[in-house]
């Protein structure tokens, strides 16, 4: 197992040294790092002194793993269009996109899982085929439309939700967050159905199909025989090996969730990473692209490993076979 | 001397007539409407510069007058406009006819382009094996985790500063039906590889192989007509895909612009004015994309249930 782990670790370097590559590219090559300090009128000698200063007519390789070394410190250069450390950008839109991304998973997981689990046990039930309908339509919608209709229907015509932002923030120092005030989470609400509803349809359908397979097993039928009560053998036994897929696939989801929070975000104009970075796409402002690809890159490769060390956690079997096995 | 198929000899209508497939198609009434729903769209598209009413490009022709109208059979509507007009004064219904042209285009060259590619590698991969399918396969992979949005935005960004005088109306399709088909390439590759694997044992290829077909042309004659049908069923549901790829990209305004607008454009102006209570500016495009998404998504389904023969 532990092995298995160091060998992981070494493939995510391996991926974090590309993406860095690729960043790297972005920053130095498609972007001007020289725009970052001076103004659009500088002269071209100026321009030149601080390429010299600032070494960029040094060895690619040594600029290169100058880059890495200040991103491993956090410091990604200056935003063109804010003139302010692409670092500080960020940490501030951070705790708006991790509170909205956390609730609208925890969202689609639980609901997920219990719609799936109960559709897959009910197969023929209304109420199933209600969901798996629903779902389908869940599906073929796309995420900003979800989120206009949500805010047509609650915000405009009922006036029950607020439309855009994250209400008030309370400010903890380090991170600021909408959690503890009324409108902060009332704000959070569409936002997060919006962002989870795909996730929620995907975790259903995959839960329900894993059911069904699993449900027909002879184990299950020992399990009845042996005199369990049904929720020990629907939990104890079908849910519990429906896990494995259902991790590998929320951990598969990672880039589309990071990119339909972009999409959710701009619809609710919620002060987000996602905002952040769409307005550098469409202002060109490089060393924020490449700081966010940087960041996807380094989120993709923990997931991964999350979700490496779940599967240890969640099937006791691999704990015992896997010096065999891998 | 070449190789007999099995179905080699029966045309290819009186195959399609006694086949399984058209039989399950009639049968089931909500494939037949997705299909006519599909193809009225097709033509719709095809057809805009002749049913149009108006021609929205056509800025002469636009009067700020008539901006914001409400549908025809509301109070304040004008019957020259059936679904309203947008703040600019542009017929909603042409828009939308343009605007479909454009996404249908985008959708048809990018699975095209990313069909070709996909099958290509997956083909060479499957049949030459060994490196050569590593380090295909490995890229796959890595691609299949960036969904299309992502590398768009990232490939938009990129474009633009590398030729800062570009206009957004001309790189749009460019740059999205790129992205498009950089993302989908991998989902043909590892099924066509994984038919080619099968097939590559089969007798005929043998028999191709012992009478000394070059590999080049095993591949293009034996090989790959006998992995295509999965790739209809990728094919149809990552149209669906495109298309909304498509209509995100031009809703987070990196697509294409106002004056050149597709549905997803559409409903970002739309967007802006569905507070001011000018609901139909977003609603229509709105609901004329989700059918469209739903119909092709209804059509992909029933295409893997035809095709699949474990599922009959």
């Amino acid at each position: 197992m532990i092995a298995f782990l160091l060998r992981r670790i070494g493939q995510g370097l391996l991926v974090m040294v590309a993406v860095g590559m690729m960043a790297f590219a972005l920053f130095r090559f498609v972007g001007d790092p020289v725009n970052q300090l001076v103004g659009p009128d500088a002269s071209e000698e100026d321009r030149e002194r601080i390429r010299v200063e600032i070494g960029l007519k040094d060895p690619v390789a040594l600029q290169f793993s100058r880059y890495i070394w200040r991103a491993a410190h956090l410091d990604f250069g200056f935003s063109y269009q804010f003139k302010q450390p692409v670092t500080k950008l960020i940490a501030e839109r951070l705790p708006a996109t991790m509170e909205l991304a956390f609730v609208a998973v925890s969202i689609a997981l639980v609901l997920g899982v219990l719609l799936g689990v109960y559709t897959g046990l009910h197969r023929d039930s209304f109420l199933s085929n209600v969901f798996l309908t629903v779902s389908l339509i869940g599906i073929s919608l796309p995420t900003f439309l979800i989120g206009i209709l949500l805010i047509f229907l609650f915000a405009v015509q009922l006036k029950v939700m607020p439309s855009f932002g994250r209400g008030q923030v309370v400010d903890l120092g380090f991170w600021t967050t909408g959690f503890l005030t009324a409108s902060g989470r009332s704000a959070l609400v569409l936002p997060a159905i919006t962002l989870g509803l795909f996730q929620m349809t995907l975790t259903m359908r995959l839960v329900r199909s894993e059911m069904l397979e699993i449900m027909r097993l002879d184990f299950i039928k020992f399990a009845r025989a042996r005199g369990l009560k049904n929720r020990a053998i629907h939990f104890g036994h079908a849910f519990k090996n429906t896990l494995i897929p259902v991790i590998t696939v929320t951990g598969l989801q990672f880039g589309t969730t990071i990119a339909f929070a972009i999409i959710t975000e701009t619809v609710f104009q919620w002060p987000g990473m996602g905002n952040l970075f769409l307005r550098a796409v469409q202002t060109v402002d490089i060393p924020i692209m490449a700081c966010y690809l940087m960041m996807i890159g380094f989120l993709f490769v923990l997931i991964n490993f999350i979700v490496d060390i779940l599967y240890f956690v969640v099937d006791p079997r691999l704990r015992h076979v896997t010096k065999v096995a891998l | 001397m070449t190789v007999v198929h099995p179905t080699a000899g029966r045309s290819l209508w009186r195959s399609l007539v006694d086949s399984d497939m058209l039989h399950a198609f009639l049968r089931s009434r909500l494939t037949v409407v997705a299909a006519l729903l599909t193809l009225t769209y097709l033509l719709a598209a095809l057809l805009a510069p002749l049913i149009a009413p108006t021609n929205p490009y056509d800025t002469a022709s636009l009067s700020l007058l008539d901006s914001s109208l409400p549908p025809a059979w509301s109070a304040q509507g004008d019957p020259k406009y059936l679904l309203g007009t947008d703040d600019q004064g542009r017929d909603i219904l042409s828009t939308i006819l343009y605007g479909l042209r454009i996404s249908i285009g985008v959708g048809v060259v990018s699975v095209a382009l990313a069909a070709m590619v996909g099958i290509a590698l997956g083909v060479v991969a499957g049949y030459v094996g060994g490196r050569v399918d590593a380090v295909i396969m490995r890229l796959a992979e890595v691609q299949l985790a960036f969904p299309a949005i992502l590398i768009a935005l990232f490939l938009d960004g990129t474009v633009r500063s590398i030729w800062p005088l570009l206009k957004q109306e001309d790189i749009a399709f460019t740059v999205i039906v790129a992205a498009l088909a950089l993302d989908n390439w991998a989902k043909y590759a590892r099924t066509v590889r994984g038919s080619t694997l099968v097939e590559k044992n089969r007798d005929y290829v043998q028999a191709a192989r012992v009478i000394g077909l070059r590999p080049i042309a095993i591949m293009w004659r034996h090989v790959l007509p006998n992995v295509l049908g999965p790739v209809l069923v990728i094919a149809t549901i990552n149209f669906a895909l495109a298309i909304l790829a498509e209509a995100t990209l031009s809703f987070l305004g990196v697509g294409f612009p106002p004056t050149k607008p597709s549905l997803g454009t559409l409903i970002r102006i739309g967007n802006n004015f569905l507070f001011s209570g000018e609901w139909w500016i977003t609603l229509f495009p709105g609901i004329t994309l989700a059918l469209l998404v739903l119909a092709v998504n209804i059509l992909g389904d029933w295409l893997r249930d035809a095709l699949n023969p474990r599922l009959r």
